[in-house]
């Protein structure tokens, strides 16, 4: 007898074995869709013809994914854009979501459905009990060109609410810190808070949440000053992504200002989708294990010295991001985030990465946490 | 190895994250440090005052009492130091063997905290002017001369920034217990031992626990301490104080380019002064912002560079257990390497010339460590950039310089040393706004009188003096 979290190492091995099988046949089919002529997008057609391989033949597996040369990121930096757009999806609407630029050209990437797909599974991960179908959002984080915005409102939607949204512009963010200007960096974080209080307070019944680790410490905060607290405002549920998203800050969260308000971690971008963690508990030292929507997006950690060799379980390695949608194809880009490999989870029977901080040797360039 | 938690207003808080404390030169574990986040303090904050009035129960006289037996613990006893104890010996190699400082200089260091503790009445005394502390307390009174003074807190707990690689500096927040303030501490991540070692010294001495909190952590909790905390001062390079000028919530201290200034009713006679010169710049590794970083003379400059390059020239780095050992190691891995090429490349400018390239390479890295050996520089003019550098071990540049261009070409200076009996230089050098501590007559730049205020008054730095009135019956009860 199995629950979902816990299960019989035989039947862990039968849901890790289908996992491969779905994912083997999902990366032949995403080769097959994004290298044919009928409807792959110029970008990776044009690659093709510099190949030393006919990835129509000899991509038959995800393993046959390495022989393709790690994804460059400076590939999504500048246009045209329309190269990225599958010729199958020419006449569709297509929406630029974009990382980065804080300065220089920032990384683009194209999208028409991925985003509501991901988060549509994604939902279905979340408890009602804390994010009651029908429910109100607020989403308090950075909207602007990211695709988050559109991301969680649509959350909101399909799970029946509708959802507010305040904006915060890292992009500036980070230019205040690095300007120095932190009474400007403060009033900047205030105003988004005031905004959200204002939001929380005007009788929306909003239950459920998307936020910043660092935006929901300081609503906290402003709410206990102002006599509430998050549970008072009316919050059930929360989720909350990003590398400072640890299990320190969880248990700071869970044991000093939620309340019994449910939180749940996520890692996500742009490229990837959202994984999700496994349960966060007290018991485990507040341990937080991300596991990959797959077979849409698949984590590897791989050696910091040979980015084609995956680390032993529970080795140090670098986070290694496979993209395969019909819509966008990744493969092997190198995060700039680094982590312990995880054992495959019932739930989800594929590897997971913990403890996610950013990669050491470019750590200290990186502004982290900023919003 | 030890585990030393969080203390929140006193309280040990496991947190899941540590950080190692490793000896630099053998890389084992020393101790294991809780890491807090910046929101673990925010919240914390919101109790500070319960820090001040918990102080506010004993009185001044009776605080400063304690205070001097916590010297006294501090330098000679066994305490208490996460989930073990701590010997003064073990913290002087605890301290050395993360900070890279020679050991004889951290027992020095101890020397000079006990010696602020244990002199706290007649320090508050001077920094007062000789306020009744009993008007800090109640917030107003009557001083004998008749006159009501209102002197009133502008905080119940000051937060510090602490540095990791000078240890010297934890004198400049001893006396901030005794004045009834609270205190939040941000260690630097090298140098935990003292924060630790006082505050168990402060407990066992009678000191409230609840008036202290330490938070270990990353840039996260240096910027809470700042945003949460209405009084702080950080430790941080020119581009730190550079950031906080101007901000009265804020006392940022950060390089001293400290110097010695020769009249030249007195530079002719400059070997008399060599042995000060030298002092200046190398005692204590050079280290300290009251370290000697430049010597400003009108002529014979050459000659002093050379003087001063054959006496420290030679230094050897020596490992920290050797009583002769006068360099500390740079333990933070690159950074003696980019001081150096920073060096090197300033070298390229014209009309600098480094005057101890003859004693052997300044730079030495070791396995896990790296030294830079003394570094003279002989400059024909302020102009160029290493003229008026400061580096973190024995560094100083000789500039020549007419006597009446010094003023307007020293730029900040924290400690100048101006020799010369020239009583109109001496009367400039009194009104020149950029020189913070002045020493008039041949005084070494790292020889402190504790009883005068160091980069601003901290008593009005925590204190407003403002107007207070009150009948005059009300008035003679506050006498």
């Amino acid at each position: 007898m199995s629950t979902l979290d816990q299960a019989s190492t035989g039947e862990l091995e039968a849901a890790v074995k289908r996992a491969r099988d779905q994912l083997n046949a999902h990366a032949y089919e995403t080769v097959q869709w994004h290298f044919h002529p009928s409807t792959g997008c110029p970008f990776w057609l044009e690659k093709a013809e510099s190949l030393s391989f006919d990835p129509l033949k000899e991509v038959r597996e995800f393993d046959d994914l390495k022989k393709f040369d790690l994804f460059q990121d400076e590939w999504l930096r500048g246009g045209p854009v329309r190269r990225w757009v599958p010729k199958a999806y020419a006449d569709k609407p297509v929406y630029v979501f974009e990382t980065g630029g804080t300065t220089g050209v920032p990384k683009s990437r194209i999208a028409i459905e991925d985003f509501r797909v991901d988060y549509s599974l994604f939902s279905s991960t979340l408890p009602d009990e804390y994010f009651p179908p029908g429910s109100n959002w607020l989403m308090l984080g950075p909207s602007g060109p990211r695709r988050l915005r559109l991301a969680v409102e649509h959350l909101a939607q399909h799970r029946g609410g509708i959802c507010f949204c305040i904006d915060l512009d890292p992009r500036w963010v980070i230019k205040l810190i690095k300007k120095g200007w932190m009474e400007h960096l403060e009033a900047y974080k205030q105003h988004c808070i005031d905004q959200a209080i204002t939001i929380l307070g005007a009788g929306h019944d909003i239950r459920c949440m998307f936020t910043t680790p660092k935006l929901l410490e300081s609503l906290a905060l402003e709410l206990e000053k102002r006599g509430s607290s998050i549970r008072d405002a009316g919050i059930t549920g929360i989720f909350s992504g990003g590398t400072e998203f640890t299990p320190q800050w969880t248990r700071f969260a869970t044991e000093e200002f939620l309340d019994g308000v449910y939180m749940t971690p996520t890692y996500g971008n742009t490229l990837m989708g959202l994984a999700c963690s496994k349960p966060v508990t007290p018991e485990d030292n507040y341990k937080i294990t991300y596991y990959a929507p797959q077979p849409r997006a698949v984590l590897e950690i791989v050696d910091f010295d040979d980015p084609q060799s995956v680390v032993g379980y529970g080795k140090t390695g670098r986070v290694k991001l496979t993209t395969l949608t019909k819509e966008f194809f990744v493969p092997g880009f190198l995060e700039r985030d680094e982590g312990e490999r995880e054992q495959p989870y019932i739930k989800y029977p594929w590897d997971g990465v913990s403890g996610v901080r950013p990669f050491h040797q470019t750590a200290e360039a990186t502004t982290v946490g900023v919003y | 190895m030890l585990n030393i938690p969080i203390l929140r207003w006193g309280k040990p808080y496991e947190s899941l994250e540590v950080d190692e404390v490793v000896h630099f030169i053998t890389g084992e574990p020393i101790a294991k440090v809780g890491q807090a986040n910046g929101g673990l303090l925010q919240r914390d904050m919101r109790k500070a005052s319960q820090a001040r009035a918990a102080l506010k129960d004993i009185p001044c006289d009776e605080l400063i009492e304690r205070v001097k037996k916590a010297g006294e613990l501090y330098l000679k006893e066994t305490l208490p130091l996460g989930d073990g104890t701590q010997s003064p010996d073990e913290f002087v190699h605890m301290q050395s063997a993360s900070t890279g400082l020679p050991e004889h200089m951290c027992k020095a260091n101890m020397q000079k905290n006990f010696f602020v503790l244990s002199h706290m009445d007649q320090m508050l005394d001077a920094l007062t002017r000789g306020l009744d502390l009993n008007i800090l307390s109640r917030g107003y009174g009557v001083e004998g001369r008749g006159v009501v003074v209102s002197y009133q807190a502008q905080a119940p707990a000051v937060g510090l920034v602490l540095p990791s690689n000078s240890p010297g500096v934890h004198t400049l927040w001893l006396p901030v217990i005794p004045m009834q303030i609270g205190l939040v501490l941000k260690p630097g991540p090298q140098e935990p031992w003292t924060p630790y070692r006082m505050t168990a010294a402060f407990t066992e001495a009678g000191i409230p626990p609840e008036s202290i909190s330490i938070y270990p952590g990353g840039a996260d909790v240096g910027a809470a301490v700042l945003a949460s905390c209405q009084r702080s001062m950080i430790f941080g390079g020119t581009p730190t104080v550079e950031r906080y000028r101007g901000n009265p919530a804020v006392q940022a201290h950060g390089p001293g380019f400290s110097k010695i200034l020769l009249g030249d009713d007195v530079v002719d006679d400059w070997e008399q002064y060599i042995d000060l010169m030298a002092d200046s710049i190398y005692l204590n590794s050079g280290r300290g912002c009251i370290n000697c970083s430049s010597i400003w003379a009108s002529r014979h400059t050459k000659e002093i560079a050379q003087a001063l390059a054959e006496r420290l020239g030679p230094v050897p780095a020596l490992p920290p257990d050797d009583p002769n050992a006068g360099l500390a190691a740079f333990t933070v891995p690159g950074v003696a390497k980019a001081v150096w090429a920073q060096i090197e490349g300033g070298l390229k400018e014209d009309g600098v010339t480094d005057m101890t390239s003859q004693y052997g390479p300044r730079l030495e890295e070791k396995e896990r460590c790296a030294y830079l050996r003394p570094v003279i520089i002989h400059s024909q003019s302020p102009e160029p950039a290493l003229a008026k550098a400061e580096y973190m071990f024995p560094y100083a540049s000789v500039v020549e310089c007419p006597q009446d261009k010094m003023l307007e070409s020293i730029g900040p200076t924290l400690v100048c040393s101006a020799i010369t009996e020239d009583e109109t230089f001496q009367a400039q050098l009194t009104d020149a706004v950029h020189i913070d501590r002045l020493n008039i007559g041949p005084i070494p730049t790292i020889k402190l009188d504790w009883l005068q205020p160091h980069e601003g008054n901290i008593v009005e730095f925590l204190f407003r003096a403002r107007a207070y009135q009150l009948p005059q019956e009300r008035l003679a009860l506050a006498r």
